[in-house]
């Protein structure tokens, strides 16, 4: 292999043709709420973890709807679990609720 | 694909092109990259068709590079485009074609910014009077010399000695047909079919034979891109792109690619090697890659002219497939012989790239 | 003699002003382009919020409106102004004086293929929201029925807060229509993934938001925030789609088997021609300028001159409905007003 100084980048793009979303689609059963986020932004606004460590819950529901799994964990790592985002979301998602779903499916996939 | 449709996109995008009379300018890169191009333009315009084509050795650069890799202001590449409608205006010719699709985007940009700001031009006028003691009309008619071949492909198809298509079976060749960006995505209504689907090459394709490919990255940039090449460190945006078009037509099976550019057909050809040795991809069939040509390359071959007296040689991807398929005859021996038959040497060759 | 109204188009506009102008006793006159009635909702299946099918509203208003004078396959050849009233002259050579003239000549569809970029007329799998609902009224599309559909996509703004097509103004509808569709596509093809491209989601109207939320969380549809930018075909015929997922700040494509572009409401040429005729002023926006955008929406600057509907700007059918009965209210008391 001829070493040119440079490679072929890797696109930033999401392939929404190559994305798995069977366990999206299973959180969305166990958390019917899951879907109906519209990324408003409140919940990151009010998480006392954000602006410290990037946590969202908004990115990660947007994370797991576009395959980007890993990315959505190492966010959620950071989640306290205080409950304020529950309070602030317009949608009333229990966001709370929700987050301890996500770590139980994709836990179980993981272990599987 | 509906192709009715496309037909109905053409119509809406037809522009005045004159049949004879042109100024015609070159480019700075392509007589290095492609050197039997701009002769074979100026061939094929002369001596096959007959039309008047006035050539002056005192033209530059447009200054199109450095405009777009943000080195030189806009009055100055206004001043120099200026320059050269002074040497049309004095040679006594109205229509200007430009052989370099940057410079034929650059005239484009440069007159339409006149007719919107008459200020900025009464401005160039005195900064080029100043500078050389030259005055200039605008062209009548701007073209860039694809749009002639395209307007000339008729009468290059009746005398055409070959065909787009396989001698074998007399299937027509699939032929992927690549723009440059400059020529029309600035100004759509510039351009021979329009920036979405232009039709200057696919209607050379299909006068001459061969079957156009409509592949997803057809519009994508070829990743040349000045400041994306120039700048080493972004380099492998330039590969990148190429890398994605061609993933995107491999399916198709393309026999060639034809282009319109200085920059297009350069990287598209040599990044083939690159894509071969990093990735061990070859992307035309049994090892070797697609031979990716300018429509003048392309108008000498049908019109029977030597492969090498083209200057195919000089591409990287080998062009031999190519010719066997249509069935132009060439003397493998010669492939490296240049002017007067001097031995120009034989380059060393790829590893993973078939070439001879 | 009983007064009569001319009304300039047979849509549900038209029908409606004619409605309740016979209920008050007077005599109004439609005038048809077209050889049929009901404008653009007698093109469509089923109306948001509740699905009321289309069919009806347009069937209950060609009933209540039977007897108005109706010229179908008509249009206006000149109007002139006389005295204290206008003088209509129909293309079939019928000359009417009246002192009201009401225009309901709605708008038109963009013609989506001048978004070249989305290839409509070039790509076979792209289609407009009025295909779709053909489709839902016909079963004959032959891009859909009998297909194996399994990834549809919905783009939003085709031709609307597009100034590069000449139509700045949002066409209102097109959101909740788009919504709408894809519930009705999620339905008749449950196992489809549905994608919609918006650059915001106004759902303004009485029930928009729930249909909205039904969407994501009923029918998983997927609502992606980026304008479609791009789409082309691959080698099987399906229409690769690229936008940015503006959220994720990242680019994306998307394959799908159908994709269907909300082509906007804009203003109807017919309409202007007939302002023109009587030299009434256009907005900026190309739709016939009220004489103001907040009391006098049906007014024009002209005595004796009303407009109702799409005329003067997308509007939804309740709007449509509500300004005609409105019209019609400020031409009958013009007319008791001159009576006292």
């Amino acid at each position: 292999m001829s070493i040119f100084g440079f490679r072929i980048s890797p696109s930033s793009a999401m392939n929404l043709d190559t994305i798995d979303r069977s366990r999206f689609e299973e959180l969305c059963r166990i958390e019917p709420d899951a879907a109906r986020c519209m990324s408003c932004g409140a919940c990151s606004a009010t998480c006392p973890a954000s602006e410290f460590s990037g946590m969202s819950v908004r990115k990660v529901l947007l994370c797991l709807q576009r395959g980007k799994e890993e990315e959505a964990f190492r966010m959620m790592n950071n989640c306290m679990l205080c409950g304020k985002c529950t309070m602030v979301c317009p949608r009333g998602i229990n966001t709370r609720h929700l987050i301890l779903s996500i770590c139980r499916i994709y836990d179980k996939e993981d272990k599987r | 694909m509906i192709y009715q449709g496309k037909q109905k996109i053409w119509s809406d995008y037809q522009k005045e092109i004159p049949d004879d009379h042109w100024f015609y300018v070159r480019s700075c890169i392509r007589q290095n990259f492609f050197p039997g191009s701009e002769r074979m333009m100026m061939e094929i315009c002369r001596n096959v068709l007959g039309k008047d084509f006035y050539e002056t050795e005192h033209h530059t650069t447009c200054g199109g590079i450095a405009y777009h890799c943000d080195t030189i202001p806009q009055e100055t590449a206004m001043t120099i485009v200026a320059r050269q409608f002074a040497l049309m205006t004095e040679a006594g010719y109205e229509n200007y074609v430009a052989s370099c699709i940057t410079s034929f985007g650059n005239y484009t940009e440069i007159l339409e910014t006149w007719h919107e700001f008459p200020e900025l031009e009464a401005k160039i006028r005195e900064m080029l009077w100043k500078a050389c003691r030259k005055e200039f009309n605008k062209p009548k008619y701007l073209a860039h010399s694809s749009d002639l071949i395209y307007k000339y492909r008729n009468d290059i198809a009746e005398k055409a000695r070959f065909r787009l298509v396989d001698k074998e079976n007399g299937e027509p060749l699939r032929v992927v047909e690549h723009i440059g960006c400059h020529y029309s995505k600035m100004f759509p209504s510039k351009g021979v079919g329009g920036a979405e689907y232009p039709y200057v090459l696919a209607g050379m394709i299909e006068s001459w034979g061969g079957n156009v490919i409509d592949y997803p990255e057809r519009r994508h940039c070829c990743g040349y891109g000045f400041r994306q090449y120039h700048v080493k460190a972004n380099r492998g945006y330039s590969l990148s792109n190429t890398h994605k078009k061609f993933e995107s037509m491999e399916p198709y099976k393309p026999d060639m690619i034809i282009t319109n550019c200085p920059g297009c057909p350069y990287f598209l050809d040599r990044w083939q090697y690159v894509i071969a040795e990093m990735e061990g991809k070859t992307y035309g069939q049994n090892g070797y890659g697609i031979p990716v040509l300018t429509y003048e390359e392309v108008a000498g071959l049908v019109l029977g002219y030597d492969p090498w007296d083209l200057g195919l040689q000089l591409h990287q991807v080998a062009v031999e497939p190519l010719l066997d398929k249509i069935g132009i005859e060439y003397c493998a021996e010669d492939k490296y012989k240049g002017l007067n038959r001097k031995d120009i040497m034989r380059p060393g060759l790829p590893e993973n790239l078939k070439c001879f | 003699m009983k007064e009569i109204v001319v009304i300039i188009g047979g849509g549900i506009a038209g029908l409606e002003a004619a409605t309740q102008l016979l209920k008050l006793g007077y005599s109004p006159i439609i005038i048809e382009k077209n050889d049929r009635l009901g404008g653009h909702v007698a093109r469509w299946n089923r109306l948001f919020p509740d699905m009321t099918p289309a069919k009806d509203i347009v069937d209950d208003l060609i009933a209540s409106s039977k007897d108005a004078n109706i010229f179908l396959n008509t249009e206006i050849s000149f109007v002139n102004r006389l005295k204290d009233s206008y003088n209509v002259m129909l293309s079939n050579g019928i000359s009417i004086n009246s002192r009201f003239i009401l225009y309901t000549t709605g708008f038109r569809l963009f013609e989506a293929q001048k978004k070249e970029e989305y290839g409509y007329g070039v790509y076979n799998q792209v289609l407009t929201n009025a295909d779709l609902e053909n489709w839902f009224n016909t079963d004959k599309d032959k891009r859909i029925s009998g297909k194996d559909i399994r990834k549809i996509g919905f783009v939003h703004c085709v031709g609307s807060r597009d100034e590069k097509a000449r139509n700045s103004q949002c066409s209102k509808v097109c959101c909740i229509t788009a919504i709408k569709q894809a519930i009705e596509m999620k339905e008749k093809f449950p196992e489809s993934e549905v994608f919609c491209f918006y650059m915001d989601l106004r759902l303004f109207g009485k029930k928009f938001e729930d249909f909205y939320t039904k969407a994501q969380r009923d029918h998983g549809i997927h609502f992606i925030r980026g304008r479609v930018s791009e789409v082309s075909e691959n080698i099987n015929g399906q229409v690769i789609v690229k936008a940015e997922d503006t959220l994720a700040g990242k680019p994306l494509k998307v394959t799908l088997d159908l994709l269907v572009l909300m082509s906007g409401m804009v203003c109807n040429p017919d309409s202007t021609k007939a302002a023109s005729m009587l030299h009434l002023p256009i907005d900026s926006d190309g739709f016939l300028q009220s004489s103001d955008n907040v009391f006098h929406i049906t007014s024009s600057p002209r005595k004796g001159i009303y407009y109702a509907g799409a005329c003067t700007g997308p509007k939804t059918v309740p709007e449509t409905l509500a300004e005609a009965r409105s019209a019609v209210l400020d031409i009958h008391s013009e007319i008791t007003a001159g009576k006292k």
